[in-house]
């Protein structure tokens, strides 16, 4: 194995669900590597199609249910409108720590320079389309391809 | 710590930032592009000189803020300042480090 000191190039994040606080993860991620100089790539499939998704990025909550962190009792989180309730506490809380909303985080990774990809199995699963999804996703690949990309030294690899 | 550079003497924390902004001139800035390997031209000074407004102005400073700033988009932003663009634009500007994870 040849030394690199540690040093991290690359963060290839896998971003596999499409709750709020998982995809903010993801994306918090991705730019502040961008922002030390580290490159970034991210693999959306299953959930994670949906911050990607033109129809639906605009529309993502968090979770309300199975979620103790929340701190709302399970039974209460399962209440109709609590969903968008819980969702539109944390976007006004987000707004004021000056985070963007998702189109918006989204603009600012691809300008970034972060590359973005679409799983094939996931999009063939939800019957999306390459049309679907947000302007800045590189292209629809396999797992396998995603690996191929993911070779080198100092490339870390982050499943959320 | 101290440190010298285009002749003279400047206080530097451990990463090499300025602690003392009033200690920065022009010539300061063109050696300290030169440590981070940065040619400066005229975009490059549109943006230090956005970046010491703000900072004069007790702005924390972002990488969304900067997209919005109407000086120069994050695109051009990465260009001008390739690695690590925040923090080599600041360092070159005599300013802190932004603590801002956005």
């Amino acid at each position: 194995m040849s030394a690199n000191n540690g040093e991290i190039k690359k963060m290839m994040i896998i971003l596999s669900k499409g709750t709020l606080e998982n995809v903010y993860a993801a994306f918090v991620l991705a730019n502040g590597a961008r922002m030390e100089g580290i490159d970034a790539e991210v693999f959306f499939t299953f959930f994670g199609l949906e911050a990607i998704h033109k129809k639906k990025l605009s529309h993502l909550h968090v979770a309300t249910v199975g979620n103790p962190a929340m701190h709302i009792p399970t039974m209460l989180g399962g209440l109709p409108g609590m969903e968008a309730l819980a969702s539109n506490m944390m976007k006004k809380e987000m707004e004021k720590i000056d985070m963007p909303d998702v189109q918006e985080f989204l603009d600012i990774l691809s300008a970034s320079g972060v590359k973005m990809w679409a799983c094939k199995l996931a999009m063939d699963m939800f019957h999306y389309k390459k049309e679907d999804l947000f302007e800045g996703v590189e292209e629809v690949i396999t797992v396998g391809d995603f690996y191929k990309k993911s070779e080198g030294e100092g490339v870390h690899m982050l499943f959320i | 710590m101290e440190k010298t550079i285009a002749g003279k003497s400047i206080a530097v924390n451990e990463e090499g930032y300025m602690t003392d902004f009033k200690q920065w001139d022009k010539s300061i800035g063109e050696a300290l592009a030169t440590e981070a390997e940065i040619n400066l031209t005229p975009r490059h000074w549109d943006v230090l000189t956005y970046l010491q407004t703000e900072y004069r102005n007790e702005v924390p400073l972002s990488i969304r803020k900067i997209g919005k700033s109407g000086v120069v988009d994050i695109k051009e932003f990465y260009q001008l300042f390739p690695k690590a663009p925040l923090k080599t634009a600041t360092k070159i500007a005599g300013i802190p480090k932004p603590a801002s994870c956005i």
